[in-house]
C-alpha cells in the first residue's frame, strides 16, 4: 500500500499570519474562479458537469479518505451513497408513493446519514476483520450483494424500477434542482466535505489513523485501538459519501439499483485513482476528467472514427495507463513534473535553493 | 475423527442428528404433514441438487481464483473476464466445428494463453505491490468486458449440449411413493449437469492428485507457504507462477464453457461469476483448493436454495453465510491465517 505517504504540513506556532494568508494564492484564485463560472458558464454545464463532478468528487472523497489515510481500498462507498439517497426515496415522497412513507425533509436527511452511517459502520466491522487486499475483495463481495438484494427486493427498495421522481425540499422557495441554485448546493457541500478532509487529516484522529496505516502494529503497542479507528473511519467517510448520494438521487430526480451497480462501484475507484489518492483533491480532479470523457465520449470518439459506444474502453485503457505508469494518479504526474521544473530551475542558477 | 468426537461429545451428536436428518430428508419419501410444510420433496431435491451443480461451477471457476492468489498474491479481478472470454470462445468453436468436446481443449488453451500473456507481461513487472496488481486487473476486466461487448453485443449465447448429453436421466432418489398403487417415481434430473457434477468433482480430485501428490504439487504448496525461501532454494518460481496463472486461468475459461451450457451468456455474467468465486474464497479460505470447493458446495446450495423457498432474500442468505464466516473465523473456514 503505497497510496498516500505525505505527511499533512503544520502551521508552525511561529506562523501567526492570519488564516487567510495562510492559504497559498492558487486556492484563492480556484475559489474564485468556482463562485464566478455561472457567469461564463451555460446551464448545462453547471448542472450536468459541475454538478456530477462534484458529487462523483464527493463520493470518491469518501474513497480517499480510507484509502489514503487509513490505506483500506473500499469499494463500498458507492452502496453507502446509494443507500442514503434510497432512504432519501423511501423516507421521504417519490413516485412511487406505494413504498415512499412521504416523511418531511427535517426527519429525512438526518435518518439518511445515520443509516448510511450504520450500514457502513457495520461494513466496515466486518471489512476490518481482515486487512490488507482482503478489504478490496470483501467490500466488493458487500456492495454487489448490496446491488443485487436491492434488485431483488420489492417491499423495501422497489426492485428493478426503483424510485423516480425523488425531488429536493423546495427550502426558502427555492428550487434547488434549477442549475444556478443546484451549482451552488453542490459546490458548497463539495467545500465542505473537503474542508473536513483537510481539517480530520491533521486532526489527532487523523493523525492516529494515518499510523495505523503505516504501522499497525506499532501504534497497537502504543496503545490505540486499531480495529476502532479503522471503522471509526469507515463511520466518518460514510457521511462525505451520503452527501454525495443524496445529492446524485437529486440530481438525477430518480435512484434504481443500476445507479450503484458493480460498475458504479468500480467507477468511483477510477476516478479517485485518476484523480490520485495522496491529497483530497484528487478525487475531484478525477471526477473533472471523468465526468467531461463520459459527458463529450460521443465527440471524441467520432473524431477517431469509432462509436459512441465505446466510452468504457476509453475508461479502461486510460486507467490502465494511469496504474501502470503513474500510480499516484495526474496529481503524482503534476508533482513530478514540478520536482523536474524546480531541479531544472535549481541546475540553471546554479544549483542553491 | 475420534479426538474430535472425545472432545466434543455433544457437538458431535448434533452433527450426527443433523446429517441423519437430512440423509432422511433426501433418501426416504416425504410424509404429508412436511409436504404440507415445505412444498413436494421434488422442489427440495431440485433445488439441492441444483445447488450442487451450482457448486460444481462456482468450484471450477474459484478454484483458479484462489490459486492464483494463494501462490502469487495477485487478487485477479479480470478472472470473471476470463470466464467470459472462455464462454464465447468455446461458443464459437463449438459452432462452427459443431464439436462440444472440441471446445474444451480449445478454450483451455486460448485463455490459459491469455493467463500467460497477463502474469508474463504485466503481473509479474509488479510482483509485490498487491494493490496496483489488483488495479491493474480491474483495468483490465473493464476493457475486456467493453471489446466483448463489442465484438459479441449485449445479447445472449448459450451452448447446446451434445446429443448424448441431452435430456434427463433418472437418479436412485425417491421423488414420490403413489400412496394407492405404491408405484415408485425415481427423480429425473438433466443428464448434462450430473456429468458436469462428475466431471468438476473428477478436475477436483486431480488437482490435489497433483497438489499433495507430484513434485510440480509440492512446489506449489512450498510457494503458497513462503515464495521468499523457495526462491532462495534455486527453484526458478517465475516458471511455477506462469503455470499456475496459465491453469487457473484456463479452468475459468472451461467453466465458462460449462456455464455457458448450463445457463446462458451475457455481459454482466464476468462479474457474476467475479463475485461468486469472491464470496467462495472468501468462505471457503484463500489459497486452499479444498475450502473453495467446500465454499462452493455451500454458495451453490444457499442461492439455490434461497431462490427457490425466499425469492427476494436469496442474495441476503449468501451475503450472511460470508458475514458470519468473516465475523468468526476471518481466515474462511479452511484457510490458514498468515
Amino acid at each position: 500500500m503505497s497510496v498516500a505517504d505525505q505527511a499533512p504540513r503544520f502551521a508552525s506556532p511561529a506562523d501567526q499570519r492570519m488564516w487567510s494568508e495562510r492559504i497559498p494564492a492558487p486556492w484563492w484564485i480556484l475559489g474564485l474562479i468556482l463562485l464566478l463560472l455561472p457567469i461564463v458558464a451555460n446551464n448545462f454545464w453547471l448542472f450536468q458537469i459541475m454538478g456530477w463532478t462534484f458529487i462523483l468528487g464527493m463520493i470518491g472523497l469518501s474513497l480517499m479518505f480510507l484509502a489514503g489515510y487509513g490505506g483500506m481500498v473500499s469499494l463500498l462507498q458507492m452502496s453507502i451513497a446509494g443507500l442514503a439517497g434510497y432512504m432519501v426515496a423511501i423516507l421521504g415522497p417519490s413516485g412511487a408513493a406505494n413504498v415512499s412513507l412521504g416523511l418531511s425533509w427535517w426527519i429525512v436527511l438526518p435518518a439518511a446519514f445515520l443509516i448510511a452511517a450504520l450500514f457502513a459502520t457495520m461494513c466496515g466491522a466486518l471489512a476490518v476483520r481482515t486487512d490488507g487486499i482482503y478489504t478490496i475483495m470483501i467490500t466488493l463481495a458487500i456492495a454487489a450483494a448490496f446491488f443485487y438484494f436491492t434488485r431483488q427486493n420489492y417491499s423495501i427498495f422497489n426492485g428493478y424500477s426503483g424510485f423516480n421522481l425523488v425531488l429536493p425540499p423546495k427550502l426558502f422557495g427555492v428550487n434547488w434542482r434549477d442549475p444556478l441554485p443546484f451549482y451552488y448546493l453542490t459546490l458548497a457541500c463539495a467545500a465542505l466535505c473537503y474542508g473536513a478532509v483537510v481539517y480530520l487529516a491533521r486532526s489527532p484522529f487523523g493523525l492516529a489513523l494515518q499510523g495505523v496505516r503505516d504501522n499497525p502494529r506499532r501504534m497497537a503497542a502504543l496503545g490505540f485501538n486499531v480495529t476502532a479507528h479503522r471503522v471509526a473511519a469507515y463511520a466518518l467517510a460514510s457521511v462525505f459519501a451520503s452527501t454525495g448520494g443524496i445529492l446524485l438521487v437529486w440530481q438525477n430526480a430518480q435512484i434504481a439499483p443500476g445507479t450503484i451497480g458493480i460498475s458504479s462501484a468500480i467507477d468511483v475507484l477510477v476516478v479517485a485513482v485518476v484523480g490520485g489518492m495522496r491529497r483530497p483533491l484528487g478525487p475531484f480532479i478525477g471526477a473533472f476528467i471523468y465526468v467531461l470523457l463520459q459527458v463529450f465520449s460521443t465527440d471524441i470518439l467520432g473524431f477517431f472514427g469509432f462509436s459512441a459506444d465505446r466510452f468504457k474502453l476509453i475508461i479502461g485503457i486510460g486507467f490502465l495507463a494511469i496504474v501502470l505508469f503513474s500510480p499516484d494518479g495526474v496529481l503524482g504526474l503534476w508533482d513530478r513534473w514540478r520536482a523536474r521544473m524546480a531541479a531544472r530551475k535549481a541546475v540553471a542558477t546554479g544549483g542553491g535553493a | 475423527m475420534d479426538n474430535f468426537i472425545k472432545r466434543y461429545p455433544l457437538w458431535s451428536l448434533i452433527f450426527f442428528l443433523l446429517a441423519a436428518a437430512f440423509l432422511c430428508l433426501v433418501l426416504a419419501p416425504w410424509p404429508p404433514e412436511l409436504v404440507a410444510v415445505w412444498g413436494r420433496k421434488q422442489i427440495f431435491l431440485n433445488a439441492l441438487l441444483g445447488g450442487i451443480t451450482l457448486g460444481a461451477l462456482y468450484f471450477l471457476v474459484a478454484a483458479g481464483f484462489t490459486l492464483i492468489f494463494g501462490l502469487m498474491r495477485v487478487v485477479n479481478l479480470a478472472h470473471g473476464s476470463l470466464f467470459l472470454i472462455g464462454g464465447y470462445v468455446g461458443y464459437e468453436v463449438a459452432t462452427a466445428s459443431g464439436s462440444w468436446l472440441l471446445a474444451f481443449p480449445t478454450v483451455f488453451i486460448v485463455v490459459g494463453l491469455l493467463g500467460l500473456l497477463m502474469q508474463f507481461f504485466i503481473f509479474s513487472k509488479m510482483e509485490g505491490e498487491e494493490l496496483r496488481q489488483t488495479l491493474v486487473s480491474i483495468g483490465l476486466s473493464i476493457v475486456f468486458a467493453d471489446l466483448m461487448l463489442w465484438w459479441w453485443g449485449g445479447q445472449s449465447y448459450s451452448i447446446l449440449a451434445p446429443q448424448f448429453l441431452q435430456g434427463p436421466m433418472e437418479l436412485p432418489l425417491v421423488s414420490n411413493i403413489n400412496d394407492a398403487t405404491g408405484v415408485v417415481t425415481w427423480l429425473r434430473y438433466p443428464a448434462v449437469r450430473v456429468w458436469i457434477l462428475v466431471a468438476a468433482i473428477v478436475i477436483g480430485i486431480a488437482m490435489w492428485l497433483v497438489l499433495n501428490r507430484t513434485a510440480l504439487g509440492m512446489l506449489i504448496r512450498a510457494g503458497v507457504d513462503d515464495r521468499e525461501m523457495l526462491a532462495a532454494s534455486g527453484v526458478r518460481i517465475h516458471l511455477v507462477f506462469l503455470a499456475v496463472f496459465g491453469f487457473g486461468a484456463g479452468l475459468a475459461g472451461i467453466a465458462g464453457i460449462i456455464g455457458a451450457t448450463f445457463q446462458s451468456l451475457s455481459p454482466g455474467e464476468d462479474t457474476r461469476f467475479l463475485l461468486a468465486s469472491l464470496v467462495v474464497v472468501i468462505v471457503g479460505g484463500m489459497g486452499s483448493i479444498v475450502g473453495a470447493a467446500l465454499g462452493a458446495l455451500i454458495i451453490g446450495v444457499a442461492e439455490q436454495m434461497g431462490f427457490v423457498y425466499a425469492p427476494t432474500y436469496s442474495i441476503v442468505l449468501t451475503f450472511l453465510i460470508m458475514a458470519a464466516v468473516l465475523a468468526f473465523r476471518p481466515q474462511g473456514l479452511l484457510g490458514t491465517r498468515r
